[in-house]
C-alpha cells in the first residue's frame, strides 16, 4: 500500500506504524467521563467492512500522525490528512 | 455409514458405488432449539458436541457459503497447548486431549499427527521465560521438555545454529503437539453432527437478528426467517460484521494473516518449529510442502490477501533459522481474516441480549482450539454456564481488568 503523505508525497506503508480507528482522537473528557465511557474508548471498536478512517504514525519518516481513509475490503486509500488538522477541526487542540 | 477398513475393501470390490454423501442438504425448518451461525471448524464442532455430548437434537448450523470455507480451510494446521496463563492453558490442554481422541470420536480420519512442536530459544532471558512457560504447562497437566543444543542438533541438524545475531541456544518442545489435516476437521465434525440429526444449511446468509424486548427470537436469512430459542455466533473474522447487526460493538478488530506453502519436497522437517527471535513457524505437510507463516499484516482488513512487506518479513524469519528454505520455491500464499481481540485471547460468552451467544476473538490461534471451543460453546449453549476450562473467556474481563494477555501488549490488537 502507498500512503500519499500530505507533506512528503507517496510513501510505502511499511514506513508507518498502525494504531487503529481514528475515533481514538475523541478521547473522553477525564472531568466528566464514566467508567463505561473509558471501557468503550479503550476496548470497543466499530470494525467496519468497507471505509474506515484510521490513525497511522510515520515512524520511519517525519514522525507525523496521519488520518488515512482506507477501504478494509480492497485496501484502497481514498484520502490522507494530517491528524493534527483533523483534531484541531474537532476542537481537540487549543 | 460407518467408515472402516472392512467398508473400504467392500467398496473397492463393488466399484465404489455404495458411498453416500457425508452429510445431508436439508431445507431449513421454521424453528430450532439452537442455531449456530457459521459452518466453520468451531461452529461444526459446537454442533457435534451439542448433539453427541449434551443431547440437543433440534440444532441447525447456518453457513453463508460452503462449510469449511473460512479460516478452518486457510490456516497452518498446527495444534499445541504451550500457553502460560491460567485462563488459557487448561483450555488448550483440554483441546489437545480432545484432538488425541478426535478421530475415534468422529469415525473420521483427520490425520492428527503428533509430530511435536519446538520453540527455539535465542538468549538467556528467553530460556528463563520458556522454562517458566514449560513449568506452567506441566502444572496444568500438559507435557513440556527443555531441549539443549545437542538435542536440537540431533533432531534438526539443518538449522542455522551459529547465526551471528540470533544463535540458537536451546528449545522448548511439546511432543504431543503437531499438525492436523484442517479440511478433514470441518468435514469430520459436519458428518458427525449430521449423523446426530443436526441440520447443516449451506448457502444461507444471516442478514439480521430478530430481537424483541431484549430477547433474540431467531435470525433473518437469505432463505427467510428461522426461529430459535438460542442463537450462537461462531464466525471468526466476520464477528464484527455479524454482531453489528445486533447493534453490538466488540473488543475486536479484523486483521489479515498470510500463510505460505512451498513446492512439494522430500521429507526434510520432522516436526513443527518456531523462531524465537522473530515471528516464523514452519511444518511440512504430508504432501511435502513446507507450510509457514508469521505476523499479521497489522492493519484492519477484510480482504483475504495481504501485502508484500509482511511476505518479506516472514521469509527473512525463515532464512534466519533455516537457510535451506531459500532453495524452495513458493507454490502459493493466501490471507485469512482474524478477529484480533484486545488482549489476544478469545471470548466464549453470553451477550447482553437474552438467547444470543458469542464465540470469537480467536486471533490467529483458533485452529488448535477447535474441539475445545466447540465443546465449551456447546456447554454454554446447553447449560447456560461456562465450561470449567473456559470460565475466563468473558466479555466483561475488559471492564473488570481480568485480561488474559499472553504477550503483555495491552489493548492493541495488531500487537498480539
Amino acid at each position: 500500500m502507498i500512503i500519499n503523505h500530505p507533506l512528503l508525497g507517496p510513501r510505502d506503508s511499511a514506513e508507518f506504524v498502525y494504531l487503529g480507528d481514528a475515533s481514538l482522537i475523541d478521547r473522553p473528557d477525564p472531568e466528566t467521563a464514566t467508567a463505561e465511557d473509558w471501557h468503550a474508548y479503550g476496548y470497543l471498536r466499530d470494525n467496519p467492512a468497507g471505509e474506515l478512517r484510521e490513525l497511522w504514525f510515520h515512524e520511519g519518516g517525519d514522525r507525523s500522525w496521519l488520518v488515512v481513509t482506507r477501504n478494509t475490503l480492497t485496501h484502497e486509500i481514498t484520502s490522507v490528512e494530517m491528524a493534527r488538522d483533523v483534531a484541531r477541526a474537532q476542537g481537540r487542540s487549543k | 455409514m460407518r467408515y472402516s477398513g472392512f467398508n473400504v475393501i467392500k467398496q473397492a470390490l463393488t466399484g465404489h458405488k455404495g458411498w453416500k454423501p457425508a452429510w445431508r442438504d436439508p431445507e431449513p425448518k421454521p424453528s430450532y432449539d439452537i442455531i449456530i451461525i457459521g459452518g466453520g471448524g468451531h461452529g461444526l464442532a459446537t454442533a457435534h458436541y451439542l448433539a453427541k455430548v449434551y443431547g440437543e437434537r433440534n440444532v441447525a448450523v447456518i453457513e453463508k457459503g460452503w462449510i469449511g470455507g473460512g479460516n478452518v480451510g486457510r490456516n497452518t494446521t498446527i495444534i499445541r497447548s504451550n500457553y502460560l496463563l491460567d485462563g488459557n492453558e487448561p483450555f488448550y490442554e483440554f483441546s489437545l486431549k480432545l484432538w488425541e481422541g478426535l478421530e475415534q470420536d468422529l469415525n473420521y480420519n483427520a490425520m492428527v499427527s503428533q509430530r511435536g512442536i519446538m520453540n527455539l530459544i535465542h538468549s538467556d532471558a528467553q530460556r528463563d521465560a520458556f522454562i517458566r512457560r514449560g513449568n506452567a504447562m506441566m502444572l496444568n497437566g500438559a507435557d513440556a521438555e527443555y531441549l539443549d543444543l545437542a538435542a536440537i542438533k540431533r533432531e534438526y541438524p539443518f538449522l542455522n545454529f551459529d547465526d551471528a545475531r540470533f544463535p540458537i541456544k536451546g528449545g522448548l518442545a511439546q511432543r504431543r503437539g503437531g499438525t492436523v489435516r484442517h479440511d478433514a476437521v470441518a468435514w469430520g465434525f459436519a458428518r458427525s453432527a449430521d449423523s446426530h440429526g443436526v441440520d447443516i444449511i449451506q448457502n444461507c446468509e444471516v442478514t439480521g437478528f430478530r430481537i424483541e424486548n431484549g430477547k433474540c427470537l431467531g435470525v433473518e436469512t437469505s432463505r427467510g426467517f428461522i426461529g430459535a430459542k438460542k442463537v450462537g455466533c461462531a464466525v471468526a473474522g466476520s464477528s464484527g460484521r455479524l454482531m453489528a447487526k445486533a447493534d453490538m460493538r466488540l473488543p475486536i478488530e479484523s486483521h489479515v494473516l498470510q500463510a505460505f506453502v512451498s513446492e512439494g519436497l522430500k521429507p526434510v522437517l520432522p516436526g513443527v518449529i518456531t523462531f524465537g527471535a522473530g515471528h516464523f513457524y514452519v511444518s511440512q505437510s504430508d504432501k511435502g510442502g513446507l507450510v509457514f507463516g508469521g505476523d499479521i499484516d497489522g492493519y484492519n482488513s477484510y480482504a483475504q490477501r495481504g501485502n508484500l512487506p509482511v511476505v518479506e518479513d516472514v521469509c527473512e524469519g525463515g532464512m534466519a533459522i533455516m537457510p535451506m528454505i531459500g532453495r524452495a520455491r513458493l507454490l502459493r500464499m493466501w490471507g485469512g481474516i482474524m478477529d484480533m481481540s484486545m488482549d489476544g485471547s478469545p471470548i466464549i460468552d453470553r451477550t447482553h441480549i437474552e438467547g444470543l451467544y458469542f464465540n470469537g476473538g480467536w486471533c490467529y490461534g483458533g485452529f488448535k482450539a477447535t474441539p475445545a471451543s466447540g465443546y465449551a460453546y456447546a456447554h454454554l449453549l446447553a447449560r447456560d454456564t461456562p465450561h470449567e476450562t473456559a470460565t475466563a473467556y468473558r466479555f466483561d474481563r475488559f471492564r473488570t481488568g481480568h485480561m488474559i494477555d499472553e504477550k503483555g501488549m495491552g489493548n492493541q490488537p495488531n500487537l498480539h
